[in-house]
């Protein structure tokens, strides 16, 4: 009975053992929700570059601004593209089917992508393109292998190849991607490219939850609320049990 | 000081007696409905043993969780959008549009997950007490059934934002009923109302969620708590509080004032009035809860993916199943057990059979004395790998699966079932510690 029940059980393993996958190790955003000048350079990023193709629909131009500290009219010059109300969300004119039909897959909706991935996970994938001529737009992604998305930064950071390790890996020697190294053909150093990287994880993060910094605030002061009421309910509670006790 | 609390557990007769205009609104209502009687019965005159300690704030505390979800669950609801098309982007309406509506929803969020962790450590005390032990038989089934309908209404409730996970795991645990055999597949149909989980049963469960099961739990509660108030409190010691009339000496009755109810059938030993002496205990419990509540709420609502999972900020998608689907922590113990089981019917009944096992702990458990601390070394150590089986499969339910996981949940699924089998054996003639005649501190 048991040795038929350890059988079954080893007949599981390899249907198992097959589940989990390489993962690459993300690097660290490092960014700060609190700091207005990252999070407005990544608005302009994020207007510029991304826009075109991903939307946020579920976010508005308005709160945006004042949310990152935009005075409204000069958001509304310098960064709404098309003739969106301010008050309208965060959206572009391409449609799904066509996205589908140009890229393989629609482009993913940008508003909660830093709480489905996070915000290093952003940050990884936005340094981690390379080189890469079987690819339909030339480049690939170490995080997120055969991506369907051309490098669209690539005039800032310019076009990185791949920096590759010979790793043994169950006893077979394979080539591994560890890296990218840019070929100092964009108009950004190397410092600046991160920067710029960071400014949009970091605009990208707060889209993910507006009201991040509002909810700390106010935690704050409902939790130095409630220290001072636990120090009351235990005096109260003190001196209603010395007839207990 | 004993005529200070005469005064205090007094006070409403005193009140209502005393004229004036607040009296008479009492004595007017008094003449209608039972108000004061029930107040002093079940509140101010109820007799609860005086040495209840930290287990005992969760009964408090999970009343107050489902306040919590019923209040914050109707503002939702008047933002929220039952369909297929809207659910999501209407929780998104909420998070960013409607005033404080992200407060709300992070409440009813956390809310959920803290109802899980109340309940959980309110049936461990349960457990520890042999607080199901007779005469609470009815008392537990009655838990038992809140417990029940707490894991359907969470269900059904964790569908209504129409994340990738909300679909996926709705997809998997309803497939589960297709596994029972002849009705499975029709059942399935009749659960889903459709051949997928569609906008239909995203409305079903949305009805269900927030008036069908609502509704039952509170009448649930209602009735655990007459049953707690009819059969009285059990604690830490396990022993009674209620003695035979007659038999205690009147210099060891209590200074307090019980209702007559409680007092005119049995003499009553070791008892303080419910309130205020557990009313201000229970405030503390509750200011203490809201301390660390408030901390997940304000500051890490999503408490590393454990109370609100990644994929569940992506919307739904029949097309893209997501890498890897894990129902909530709360149900990843039963879900371990599900998963240690190769055969899929084995699997369902396994888990099925790993909740209803709890219900029948009163007709298990043949042992005399209620509490851990005058039972046996044995009784102790099957408890405490009981709580080490229960948290390995949480873990392992949550976590991809790995031939050392499902062999771990596979040795865990037996410990399980083990602490229920060996409590019947030893319970029966176990060599217990002597009891204590009166209450402990």
């Amino acid at each position: 009975m048991m040795k038929k029940l350890l059988i079954g059980l080893f007949a599981l393993l390899p249907t198992l053992t097959m589940a989990a996958g390489p993962t690459v190790p993300l690097m660290d955003a490092n960014i700060d929700l609190r700091d207005n000048a990252s999070l407005q350079r990544g608005a302009k990023l994020f207007m510029n570059y991304c826009l075109g193709c991903h939307q946020m629909q579920y976010q508005r131009y308005e709160r945006t601004f004042r949310d990152i500290g935009i005075p409204v009219e000069i958001g509304k010059e310098t960064l709404i593209f098309d003739d969106s109300k301010v008050g309208s969300h965060i959206l572009n004119a391409m449609s799904e089917e066509d996205a589908a039909k140009w890229f393989g897959a629609a482009p993913p909706d940008l508003t909660l992508i830093s709480r489905v991935k996070s915000p290093d996970y952003i940050y990884t994938y936005l340094k981690s393109f390379y080189k890469d001529e079987s690819r339909p737009f030339g480049v690939n992604n170490v995080v997120f292998p055969l991506v369907g998305m051309p490098h669209v930064l690539q005039e800032l950071q310019g076009l990185p190849t791949p920096i590759t390790e010979e790793v043994v890996e169950n006893g077979e020697t394979v080539t591994k991607i560890v890296g990218v190294e840019t070929d100092g053909s964009g108009e950004m150093s190397d410092d600046e490219y991160d920067q710029a990287a960071r400014d949009l994880t970091n605009f990208l993060a707060y889209v993910g939850e507006p009201s991040r910094l509002e909810s700390e605030a106010i935690g704050i002061k409902v939790l130095g609320f409630l220290v001072i009421f636990f120090i009351l309910a235990f005096l109260l509670k003190k001196e209603y049990w010395r007839d207990v006790h | 000081m004993a005529d200070k609390i005469e005064e205090q557990t007094v006070a409403v007769d005193t009140a209502a007696k005393s004229g004036g205009i607040v009296s008479s609104v009492v004595n007017w209502i008094d003449d209608r409905i039972p108000m004061t009687r029930v107040w002093n019965m079940h509140i101010a005159q109820y007799p609860a043993p005086k040495n209840f300690n930290f287990w005992y704030l969760f009964g408090s505390l999970a009343i107050l969780v489902l306040v919590n979800q019923i209040v914050t669950g109707i503002w939702l609801t008047m933002n929220f959008v039952p369909s297929a098309e809207g659910a999501f982007a209407s929780v998104e309406y909420i998070m960013r549009d409607v005033e404080y509506g992200w407060l709300l929803r992070y409440l009813h969020s956390t809310g959920a997950s803290a109802f899980f962790v109340v309940v959980y450590l309110h049936m461990f005390r349960g457990m520890i007490y042999g607080s199901y032990q007779k005469p609470r038989e009815l008392l537990w089934l009655f838990g038992m059934l809140i417990f029940l309908a707490l894991m359907a209404e969470a269900f059904m409730g964790y569908l209504l934002p129409w994340g990738q996970m909300s679909f996926w795991g709705a997809q998997v645990i309803i497939s589960l009923f297709g596994a029972i055999p002849v009705i499975g597949e029709d059942l399935t149909l009749w659960i889903r109302g459709d051949y997928v989980i569609s906008g239909a049963t995203l409305n079903r469960f949305f009805a269900l969620h927030v008036i069908a099961l609502p509704l039952v739990l509170v009448i649930l509660v209602f009735l655990h708590i007459v049953a707690l108030h009819e059969v009285g409190s059990n604690n830490p010691d396990g022993i009674e509080i209620k003695r035979k009339k007659g038999s205690v000496a009147e210099e060891d009755k209590p200074k307090f004032k019980f209702h007559e109810y409680y007092t005119n059938k049995k003499d009553v030993v070791d008892a303080i009035p419910f309130h205020p002496y557990y009313t201000v205990k229970d405030i503390l419990g509750v200011a203490g809860f809201l301390i660390l509540f408030c901390w997940v709420v304000f500051f890490m609502p999503e408490m590393n993916g454990f109370f609100l999972e990644a994929p569940n900020f992506e919307a739904a998608n029949p097309l893209k199943t997501p890498e890897h689907i894990f129902p909530v922590w709360y149900f990843t113990p039963f879900y371990a057990i599900l998963r240690a089981i190769p055969d899929k019917l084995a699997g369902v009944v396994a888990m099925g059979a790993s909740i209803v096992v709890l219900a029948l702990l009163p007709w298990l458990d043949r042992g005399k004395v209620r509490s851990i601390r005058y039972r046996s070394i044995w009784h102790k150590l099957n408890i405490a790998q009981f709580v080490v089986t229960f948290l390995i499969l949480g873990w392992a339910g949550a976590t991809p699966q790995t031939v050392f996981s499902t062999i771990l949940s596979q040795i865990c699924t037996v410990t399980y079932f083990m602490f229920f089998v060996l409590l019947y054996v030893y319970s029966k003639n176990e060599v217990t510690k002597p009891l204590p005649t009166r209450l402990t501190k």
